[in-house]
């Protein structure tokens, strides 16, 4: 007897966001694991005071045309709509853009809070969560700002900061594959955060392209086995 | 005659460091150039940090597939021997000092190699995305840049007043104007762009260049 992680719809999958929750979400940069639909489904359904954690803060729908002909939604649209309190990330807003993406405009403003993770340190301390460690030691960050406030310690004569687990309430996930027990296979560069957050949530929540029945994913090529999955939805492309 | 180097220019001098058989990591911007340019004969394996290696070059508009891009999110075209993984394989390939090169920007870089690269005045909100994990795991970091400002201000520089990504970390400096090795005994200036003088330079310069004794002007 399994349990049915099958949603008809990414607003059904995610109604029981809670304000006050703390939300990965997967994907890299401007697109290419971008959970997108889950993403518009969670401004839809409203939940405030949200801390984001994501490799990137998102540049919005205008500011997308820049990069991608036709445009495209990524987490700019949680920052518009002022459903975020505070973002965990490495790029919040991009140096070679300018200065009006939404998270960028609403941190200027004093309405947004960012804590800057360097994009190693942010994958592992997710990893750290994930697999049930306290931590690890990285000498990334040493001699920066990113040391302030750490301890630090020296193994075998070269100096480390100490960094701390980052898990959280809900990881909405873009995957290219589930089956119906929800492992999980990628497709190319849309892999990136994906798999790590899938692993370090509470509750996984995701968005593949095609869902297919037990049996159809070779086992050897499955990269997030299904335990860690928790809700499915499919939106074909 | 005197002039700059343009950015495909600069990225193509950097593009002749690399080694054969060698893995590159190419940062945002300029650097991600370098893809197209590798001297021919040559392999190099470039990593991109969102978890892909042994890509071919940039993809023409033809081919773009937006599930296949590199760290600047520009799509790439696949080559024998690719493989992908996740964000944190692919820091811990690149802490681990599995990469050999990477090739970053920067505002600034300091005489003893301290490089400034994803924060500056009036930015408080851009990030230092996998710059700081790359600088302090890469095997060699070379900076490609500008000499200098829009305002002609230099950005080789005693001390870096923008927020460091990593300290003593840059090998070579490759700019529009000149080549620099990044050593022990301060900055070596071993090339120079057509028509410029050593004083020239060393004018737009704030940290103080030593002349190679073989230096030349910039080959391609």
């Amino acid at each position: 007897m399994t349990v049915n992680k099958i949603f008809k719809s990414c607003n059904e999958a995610v109604a029981d966001i809670f304000n006050g929750a703390a939300v990965m979400v997967g994907g890299f940069g401007s697109f290419g694991g971008l959970p997108v639909n889950l993403i518009l489904a969670l401004a839809n359904q409203g939940a405030k005071n949200l801390t984001v954690i994501a490799n990137m803060g998102g540049v919005g729908f205008e500011l997308s045309q820049r990069i991608k002909p036709e445009g495209y939604q990524d987490l700019g649209i949680l920052f518009e709509r002022g459903q975020v309190k505070k973002f965990i990330g490495s790029v919040p807003a991009l140096g070679g853009m300018p200065p009006n993406s939404p998270i960028e405009r609403l941190y200027n403003e004093g309405k947004v809070e960012i804590e800057m993770v360097p994009q190693g340190t942010l994958a592992e301390r997710i990893r750290c969560a994930a697999g049930g460690l306290g931590g690890f030691y990285t000498p990334v960050g040493i001699g920066t700002v990113v040391e302030k406030g750490k301890e630090k310690k020296v193994i075998a004569g070269k100096e480390y900061i100490l960094e701390l687990p980052l898990g959280a309430d809900f990881a909405l996930i873009k995957a290219y594959k589930a089956d119906t027990l929800g492992n999980l296979v990628y497709r190319k560069t849309a892999r990136c955060f994906n798999p790590v957050m899938a692993m370090a949530a509470k509750v996984t929540i995701v968005e593949v392209d095609r869902l297919v029945p037990v049996g159809e994913l070779d086992p050897e090529v499955i990269v997030t086995p299904h335990v860690y999955v928790h809700r499915i939805v499919e939106v074909p492309k | 005659m005197k002039s700059r180097l343009d950015e495909p220019t600069i990225a193509l001098r950097a593009a002749r460091e690399f080694a054969d058989g060698s893995v590159v990591n190419l940062g945002y911007g300029m650097p991600g150039l370098c893809a197209n340019l590798i001297p021919e004969g040559r392999t190099v394996f470039f990593q991109s940090e969102n978890g892909m290696l042994g890509y071919g070059g940039l993809a023409a508009d033809a081919e773009k597939d937006y599930e296949m891009i590199n760290a600047s999110d520009q799509p790439v075209t696949p080559a024998p021997g690719m493989c992908f993984f996740d964000s944190a394989a692919s820091f811990d390939m690149i802490r681990g000092g599995h990469v050999d090169v990477v090739v970053l920007g920067a505002y600034q870089v300091s005489e003893k190699g301290d490089l400034a690269n994803w924060g500056r005045p009036g930015r408080p909100a851009t990030g230092m995305g996998g710059g700081m994990d790359l600088a302090a795991g890469a095997g060699r970091v070379i900076v490609t840049m500008l000499h200098t400002t829009k305002e002609g201000k230099p950005r080789i520089v005693k001390n870096c007043t923008f927020p460091l990504t990593a300290k003593q970390c840059v090998s070579l400096i490759i700019t529009d104007l000149a080549v620099i090795e990044v050593t022990g005994q301060g900055l070596v200036l071993k090339e120079i762009a057509p028509g410029w003088t050593v004083q020239e330079i060393q004018s737009l310069t704030e940290a103080r260049l030593e002349p190679a004794a073989d230096l030349k002007e910039i080959e391609l």
